[in-house]
């Protein structure tokens, strides 16, 4: 009884001694994410110590699942029982659908202290701002229209990286005769409209894709150069292998890394498979933008939204604000997770040839105005929208019988729908 | 169940004491059932009128309380793929539950004739049963792909023309999860007809045979007419699995080629939990429950009468 009774105090105290400390050490930020895979963990952690070099603390609130879903539903019910995290990694317009409900806190003091309207590209701070005011804080940009490339493959079948459609379907001709699947892709609804928008953005431009995907054009959605896009979009698939349904993409990755399949058309994520595989970009394998869109630029950009929070845990939440811009984590951060700094201003030379010509691209076309969201990755329209567009865009791609028109006609409907 | 007064009364002691002790012998069941019952009557019934309140509201990420009528259910109607969801669903359960049973029944028969190790080959068809259907999934994923399993087999043998791709094949997919579900689930079928089966008097088998009947006659008007009862718990058990199945289209075809293996179940999460329309999803979560009451009330009813005329 007597052991039993000093294990008991033992505990009481040291338990006493956590919560005198917790309360002493200044203030504390919790962080829902779902960077959880081995290099995204890592990356992460350098923005955790970070902050507590500056004396503030992390809580980490990691939600496992790649796609971020799970980590969504708990961030509901957290949100619903009034009882959000500090931050939390939510992106695009569900920025705004946060905003609305009236959960979010302004970043205005950091982002004027830190002149984040003279660093950021203007498309990039106004998905940031909500009503005016910054409420969250990108970490990377994404490249969605990429072809990556095998160049065995390629000089085996006598071709170049194509730089237009036609090139394209020449290019995969050329691969399956010298026995190859041209195009490795994984039949999954979100993998089939990576592949449409950036068909859609070579067909019809930056301006079209702008009117389509992202202001839901009725005329747009509905007119001829939709129905083209579609049907090259269609015709796609006959450069894809029979067995993609339900494939992941990073095994359709692992086809071009393997010799497989010549091609592939995927965001810059997929890197890090590459890297995985020990390969050097620009030698081992080859990347392009994606083809007839090399003067755009479709944008992925994940961010860390602060939900409203008062005293303390504010002044840390604005520190990990301030902090999560700061080169030192863009560097990591992005040189982890194959995507470039949400700003352009940093020092790339430790990042590879495909990252560089990422930025490039990226600023010129933050200039020119060639910059558009991913309607695939959830930066163009609303959840529900971009549900419906799935739909249509998955279902006319498997079925054997849809009319391109008929595709167009729905894409309108679910459109409408949705609104 | 409730313990007889003779029992609860003390042999002897005061009356005042006995009468006390009466009361506790008497509330005590019921104390002990009202954490559970609470419990239950909160996160089952209080949880399913919520989802009825959402699915009448214009709810879309988070859950609101305006009020839109049946908006939600019209617009279900109006939707293609929830079409496709439900009649995947009859395709599925409709063969699903046929093929379990008349596949059930056949093996129980040929398990019944007395034969060597009977316990063996029981186990052996009863485990897949033991499996969770995410497993079952995965693996016929791989069996059915064409590049990777029975298709490329059969190639590698020689037949290079010979053709099983419907796990690719909008028009076809559905029917790769029934073989799959099939596999999981006749077995247990099976177990439950065996019961049946060695619940029937063998005195009615010999009377008939003493008849002159042939032995498929025997099955077929003595036999089967005695599993009714059988058949009648098979359907119920396994009409749940069907329209409860979730995790199968998600592990077997992700819902795929396109959403041609859809069903309501995936359709409710993926709009409630995934494309912020909660509204809406819960109004797929109504219909889904209307669907199993449905069957679950003709089951009771006839449970309930049965039970009072026996």
């Amino acid at each position: 009884m007597v052991s039993f009774d000093k294990t008991t105090l033992a505990l009481t105290t040291s338990l006493a001694a956590a919560v005198t400390f917790s309360s002493v050490q200044a203030a504390e930020v919790e962080v829902l994410h779902w960077w959880t895979s081995g290099g995204e963990a890592r990356a992460a952690n350098v923005l955790k110590e970070l902050m507590e070099a500056e004396g503030y603390g992390w809580e980490d609130f990691a939600v496992a699942g790649g796609g971020g879903e799970t980590a969504m539903t708990v961030l509901k019910s957290r949100a619903m029982s009034g009882n959000p995290p500090s931050a939390a990694q939510i992106k695009g317009p569900e920025i705004q659908e946060w905003g609305e409900l009236g959960l979010l806190g302004e970043l205005d003091e950091v982002a004027e202290a830190e002149g984040w309207d003279e660093l950021l590209p203007p498309t990039v701070a106004d998905v940031m701002r909500y009503d005016g005011s910054y409420v969250a804080v990108p970490v990377n940009v994404h490249r969605v229209n990429w072809l990556w490339a095998n160049p065995e493959v390629l000089d085996e079948a006598g071709v170049e990286m194509p730089t237009t459609l036609d090139e394209l379907f020449e290019a995969g001709e050329a691969i399956r005769e010298a026995g190859y699947i041209p195009l490795a892709h994984g039949g999954q609804a979100w993998q089939d409209a990576t592949v449409f928008e950036s068909v859609l953005l070579a067909t019809g431009g930056t301006e079209f894709y702008q009117q389509a995907l992202v202001d839901l054009d009725e005329e747009a959605l509905g007119g001829e150069t939709m129905v083209e896009a579609l049907e090259t979009f269609k015709r796609l698939r006959e450069l894809m292998d029979d067995d993609m349904s339900g494939r992941d993409w990073n095994i359709a990755t692992s086809m071009v890394i393997e010799g497989d399949a010549g091609m592939q058309l995927m965001g810059d994520w997929a890197k890090g498979e590459f890297t995985a595989a020990g390969l050097t970009a620009g030698e081992d394998y080859l990347c392009a933008a994606a083809p007839g869109t090399q003067d755009a630029f479709t944008f992925n950009i994940d961010s860390l939204a602060m939900f409203r929070v008062e005293g303390e845990e504010r002044e840390a939440q604005q520190a990990l604000a301030r902090l999560a811009l700061e080169p030192t984590f863009q560097e990591a951060f992005n040189l982890a997770k194959g995507s470039i700094p949400a700003r352009p201003d940093l020092d790339m030379s430790e990042f590879d040839q495909c990252a560089r010509q990422s930025l490039e691209d990226f600023q010129h076309t933050a200039d020119a105005g060639g910059l558009v969201p991913s309607m695939a990755h959830g930066m163009a329209v609303r959840a529900d929208v971009q549900g419906a567009i799935f739909d249509v865009v998955t279902n006319y791609f498997n079925s054997r019988d849809m009319a391109a028109e008929e595709a167009a006609e729905r894409m309108v409907n679910a459109a409408q729908a949705a609104l | 169940m409730s313990p007889s007064p003779s029992m609860a009364r003390p042999a002897d002691g005061p009356g005042a004491r006995r009468s006390r002790a009466g009361t506790l012998h008497a509330w005590l069941p019921k104390l002990v059932l009202a954490p559970s019952v609470a419990i239950s009557l909160f996160f089952v019934y209080g949880f399913m009128l919520w989802t009825f309140i959402l699915s009448l509201t214009n709810s879309r990420m988070l859950p609101s309380y305006e009020f839109v009528g049946f908006a939600q259910y019209a617009r279900l109607m109006t939707n293609d793929r929830w079409w496709v969801a439900s009649s995947n669903l009859v395709v599925f359960g409709g063969l699903f539950v046929a093929i379990c049973l008349v596949l059930g029944l056949l093996l129980a028969i040929l398990l019944d004739q007395r034969i060597r190790q009977e316990g063996a080959l029981r186990t052996v068809y009863l485990y897949p049963m033991a499996l969770s259907f995410i497993v079952t999934g995965v693996v016929w994923k791989w069996l059915l792909n064409p590049g990777l399993g029975i298709q490329a087999m059969v190639r590698g043998w020689g037949f290079e023309e010979f053709r099983f791709d419907w796990l690719v094949d909008p028009d076809m997919a559905v029917y790769t999860l029934v073989i799959a579900a099939v596999w999981q689930a006749s077995g247990f079928v099976m177990a439950l007809f065996l019961a049946g089966l060695r619940g029937i008097d063998d005195s009615i088998l010999k009377a008939a045979q003493l008849d002159g009947a042939s032995l498929p006659r025997v099955y077929w008007r003595v036999v089967i007419p005695c599993l009714r009862p059988v058949v009648f718990s098979a359907v119920m058990i396994l009409s749940h699995i069907a329209i409860k199945s979730f995790d199968l289209v998600v592990a077997l075809t992700g819902g795929g080629p396109g959403y041609a293996t859809d069903l309501p179940a995936t359709f409710m999460y993926t709009h409630a939990f995934t494309r912020a329309q909660v509204g809406l999803g819960s109004a797929s979560a109504m219909l889904m429950l209307g669907g199993v009451l449905a069957i679950l009330i003709p089951y009771l009813y006839s449970e309930l009468r049965s039970r009072r005329h026996g």
